[in-house]
């Protein structure tokens, strides 16, 4: 095996911040456990972790990693396989905020995890979080009790919805439909929590600014 | 003008009433009583911090319980030792007053007034509204820094009457650390669990529901005291291990109880500590020496920021929310002392320690210069600094559903990662509780209720009981959306809507019951009947009798007084007072009644909006409600299992197989409680969280 991989530009020119090399070192190391010594990792190779079965969101969460949005290429979509360069794509969302951040690179970094998020949300793609989708949501998460009604999570669903449009868009008159939740209003729905501090993985600590090539 | 409560903390104005008090006693020429140390250790202190523990908001204090660790911890020690090797310094320089006073009594004095004090931290920051991250911080300090002030003051008690101090004693004095404050967080959290088992059983008994958190929490805090463990450690872990599992188990009124009370008990215990405060300095010995007292208060400011300054430097390495020198700025300045220095100070031995007069008075003073000086400039240097001040947002649902969905996520990316983080072990934890510890805490179907929905239900409920308090279901107001499912889902049929839906009439029955019973704020027990629904003539005819029964016996018991054998035996006061209190009504709806929503209402308190429960909606040809003790309603309807005959005294009459069921049932028919399920299509589930 060659030593660490190169991190392509897009990456670092996006992001405007790298990771470290050990970090890379580490997470390319556990790329090749996943795929198995392979370039890239498939949707079955997800399998092989065992603490990712309790997951309710599991689903989602593998689905994000292959999802194009996410991958920052052009298409749209879902990608058969990831390599390298894409797993440090979709990690790079969880680095951890920094203190030298100014007010438009903070509000960038929160619009970029706010969008990964988004994306897990919105699983047809259509830009709109529908009430169907959002129902889906609570469903999976409250699929880890096998003995709950559907009736419940849908109940949730359409008062979360409802609650959603009222932040939205206000006062609703009877004839008015809300469509679904566009981007702008999963960022004023976010408003309250920070997520910038909330939303890392800790080991992925900015320490040293090293840009490796 | 700015009025006096907006400048002076409410702990400043007590310790003036305090004084002007005990100046007043004085002047009388009476003996001003002393604020004893036990009597604040036993009665004054658990109270405040029961409080502070059942409520103490568990997410940031896990966050950042390694930051509160250290300052708790390392922060105490760095005082108390700096202190008291400086006072040591001093004394030798001081003076002939000062120089008998040795290491060890001086390490004493720096590790009594060396801890933050929670009542004084809780005092003034409750005042000012700052962000959450800072109050935790300086709160949580606060609190788990009992376990070192207890060690340090008994180990340098125990010392000064050694003759020397090996360095084995330090080894164990350093090991006892752990035992008390590891000893008194498992005497806590084995209280707490057994609290959280009997909550379990309580379906039958609510009204002294409340009784067992106080019980328990309370011999927590004195077996840990008992052997000389952390009691406020103990105190903490059981209010925070207990209060999932209780609030899952009781009912809605038993934690509306438990609030109240517990509020209540904090509130008079603090403005008493504060008066007594005023009272013992003016009650008290005093000895003031001036060098002694000054270098006391100018070395505790240094060392507190000193202290901040380097572990905050330190902590800032391993957070990824660092903390700004504004932040080190509040968390130095926030770091109060109060009535447990004091008190402390107090307990020592006259005999051991002579100079103990002089070290009550520098304590008395550290803590008048921080509750007045620091606790009335810290409004003003918030707002001149601009700190974050905390953020009134409602939660919503929407919130916690992205709260949770971002749990989740995290975890899965660390467990992608192959990290073991703190996610990881959250999850852990989370899966054991679930699977293992709640089923055994936990009465009935709640064991297996997800957070999410319980929150639901919880959120429902507030909403549901605001509409009722905006003046009935027609009325919408402004504040709430005028958005319904509706306006999401334009397919829906009407039948799918969350709330299920009424017809215009029921509308009205209920608008007008809900109108006429709220406004009243007392009801006689007769009128009752006549506003009810489903009032049985039988059953009136049945409690009228009950009434005029109930008049005899009384008139009787008085007669009977002087006779040697009372004719019955005489109700015990606890049982009638359950009894007036509780609504004795009992009667079945009428069969036909099914198409009719059945209403409960609180008699007692209007204004309360806990008092207004909607009760279920049966959905048409449901067959009438089944009459059984476990649907606990109260108020208007009532169902009793065995319905007595107008004939017999079964209330009164001993041995009677109806009567102890009777009783309990009117006890516990007081204090509806948990739903034990959720039946089919209903939204409102009148019960705790």
């Amino acid at each position: 095996t060659g030593g660490v991989p190169r991190v392509p530009a897009p990456v670092t020119s996006v992001l405007s911040l790298a990771v470290t090399s050990e970090q890379i070192e580490h997470l390319h190391r556990r790329f090749k456990q996943l795929s198995q010594d392979q370039l890239t990792i498939r949707k079955e190779n997800f399998d092989s972790i065992p603490d990712l079965e309790f997951n309710p969101i599991r689903g989602k969460i593998v689905h994000a990693f292959f999802d194009k949005r996410n991958l920052r290429q052009e298409s749209d979509g879902l990608a058969d396989e990831i390599n390298f360069e894409d797993f440090l794509t979709i990690m790079s969302y969880f680095r951890p905020i920094e203190m030298n951040m100014d007010e438009e690179q903070l509000d960038r970094f929160r619009k970029e995890k706010l969008k990964f998020l988004f994306h897990m949300y919105d699983s047809d793609h259509d830009g709109k979080i529908t009430l169907q989708e959002y129902r889906n949501v609570v469903e999976e998460l409250l699929s880890g009790n096998p003995h709950l009604e559907k009736e419940s999570a849908r109940s949730i669903a359409d008062g979360a919805m409802m609650e959603a449009a009222s932040i939205c868009v206000g006062q609703m008159g009877p004839d008015q439909v809300y469509e679904g939740i566009t981007f702008e209003d999963f960022l004023k729905m976010w408003q309250g929590i920070d997520i910038e501090t909330k939303m890392h993985v800790r080991f992925l600590n900015v320490d040293t600014i090293a840009h490796c090539y | 003008i700015p009025s006096v409560s907006s400048i002076v903390p409410e702990s400043c104005l007590l310790i003036v009433v305090g004084l002007l008090v005990g100046g007043l006693i004085k002047g009388v020429g009476e003996k001003p009583p002393i604020l004893k140390s036990d009597i604040f250790f036993l009665f004054l202190l658990p109270p405040i911090i029961l409080d502070a523990g059942y409520f103490l908001p568990l997410r940031p204090f896990t966050e950042n319980l390694g930051t509160i660790l250290i300052f708790a911890v390392v922060g105490t020690l760095w005082n108390a030792f700096f202190l008291g090797g400086l006072m040591y310094a001093v004394c030798q320089l001081g003076g002939p007053g000062l120089n008998h006073i040795g290491l060890l009594a001086n390490l004493l004095f720096g590790s009594i007034i060396s801890a933050v004090d929670p009542v004084a931290v809780l005092a003034v920051f409750e005042e000012i509204h700052i962000n959450e991250l800072l109050h935790i911080l300086v709160f949580g300090e606060s609190l788990l820094n009992d376990a070192v002030t207890v060690v340090l003051y008994h180990l340098f008690e125990e010392f000064a009457s050694f003759e020397q101090v090996t360095i084995l004693d330090i080894i164990l004095g350093f090991l006892s650390f752990f035992v008390v404050s590891l000893g008194g967080v498992l005497v806590g959290v084995i209280y707490g669990v057994i609290a959280a088992f009997t909550s379990r059983f309580t379906s039958h008994i609510r009204v002294i529901e409340p009784l067992f958190v106080f019980l328990y929490s309370y011999m927590a805090y004195l077996s840990a005291e008992l052997f000389h463990l952390s009691g406020i450690m103990a105190l903490i872990a059981a209010g925070v291990v207990m209060r999932p599992y209780v609030e899952a188990n009781i009912s809605h009124k038993s934690h509306t109880t438990i609030k109240y009370f517990l509020k209540m008990w904090s509130s008079v215990s603090e403005t008493l500590i504060f008066i007594f405060l005023g009272v013992s300095t003016v009650a008290g010995h005093h000895y003031w020496n001036w060098t002694f007292v000054i270098s006391t208060l100018f070395f505790c400011l240094i060392a507190r920021v000193l202290g901040v300054l380097v572990l905050t430097w330190f902590i800032n390495k391993f957070r990824i929310v660092k903390l700004t020198p504004k932040d080190q700025f509040i968390i130095a300045y926030g770091g109060l002392r109060g009535a447990i220095a004091f008190s402390l100070g107090y307990l020592l031995d006259y005999h051991h320690f002579d100079m103990r007069d002089m070290f009550l008075t520098a304590i008395i003073t550290v803590i008048f210069f921080t509750v007045f000086v620091q606790g009335m400039t810290i409004r003003p240097l918030v707002d001149l600094l601009a700190v974050k001040k905390k953020q009134e947002t409602k939660r919503s649902i929407n919130e916690e559903i992205h709260t949770q969905f971002l749990d989740h996520l995290l975890t899965g990316i660390e467990d992608i990662c192959g990290h073991y983080g703190h996610h990881h072990w959250k999850d852990k934890l989370n899966r054991f509780n679930k699977k293992y510890v709640k089923k055994c805490l936990i009465a009935g179907e709640r064991s297996k209720e997800p957070q999410l929905i319980a929150f639901y239900h919880k959120m429902e409920m507030k909403q549901a009981i605001e509409l009722v308090e905006s003046g009935g279901i027609g009325k919408i107001p402004s504040a709430v959306s005028t958005v319904s499912i509706q306006n999401i889902n334009p397919q829906t049929l009407p039948l799918e809507r969350v709330l299920p839906a009424l017809s215009k009439d029921k509308e009205e029955e209920i608008r007008k019951i809900l109108r006429t019973n709220l406004q009243k704020t007392r009801q006689r027990l007769r009128s009752y009947n006549r506003h009810t629904l489903v009032a049985d003539p039988y059953e009136e005819a049945w409690n009228q009798m009950l009434l005029r029964r109930q008049k005899a016996r009384q008139l009787e018991q008085k007669m009977n007084n002087y006779l040697t054998v009372p004719a019955h035996r005489v109700d015990s006061p606890t049982m009638s007072r359950a009894r007036i209190g509780s609504d004795p009504l009992a009667y079945e709806p009428k069969e036909d009644s099914e198409n009719l929503p059945i209403i409960t209402i609180d008699p007692a308190s209007p204004q309360s909006p806990e008092s207004a429960e909607l009760g279920s909606e049966e959905p048409k040809g449901c067959s009438g409600l089944p009459p059984s003790p476990e649907e606990e309603e109260e108020g208007l309807v009532m169902r009793v299992k065995e319905p007595s005959s107008p004939g017999t005294d079964d209330v009164f009459t001993p041995g009677n197989s109806d009567s102890p069921s009777t009783q309990r049932m009117l006890r516990c028919l007081s204090d509806p409680g948990p739903r034990p399920e959720p039946e089919e299509g209903e939204p409102f589930i009148p019960k705790g969280q």
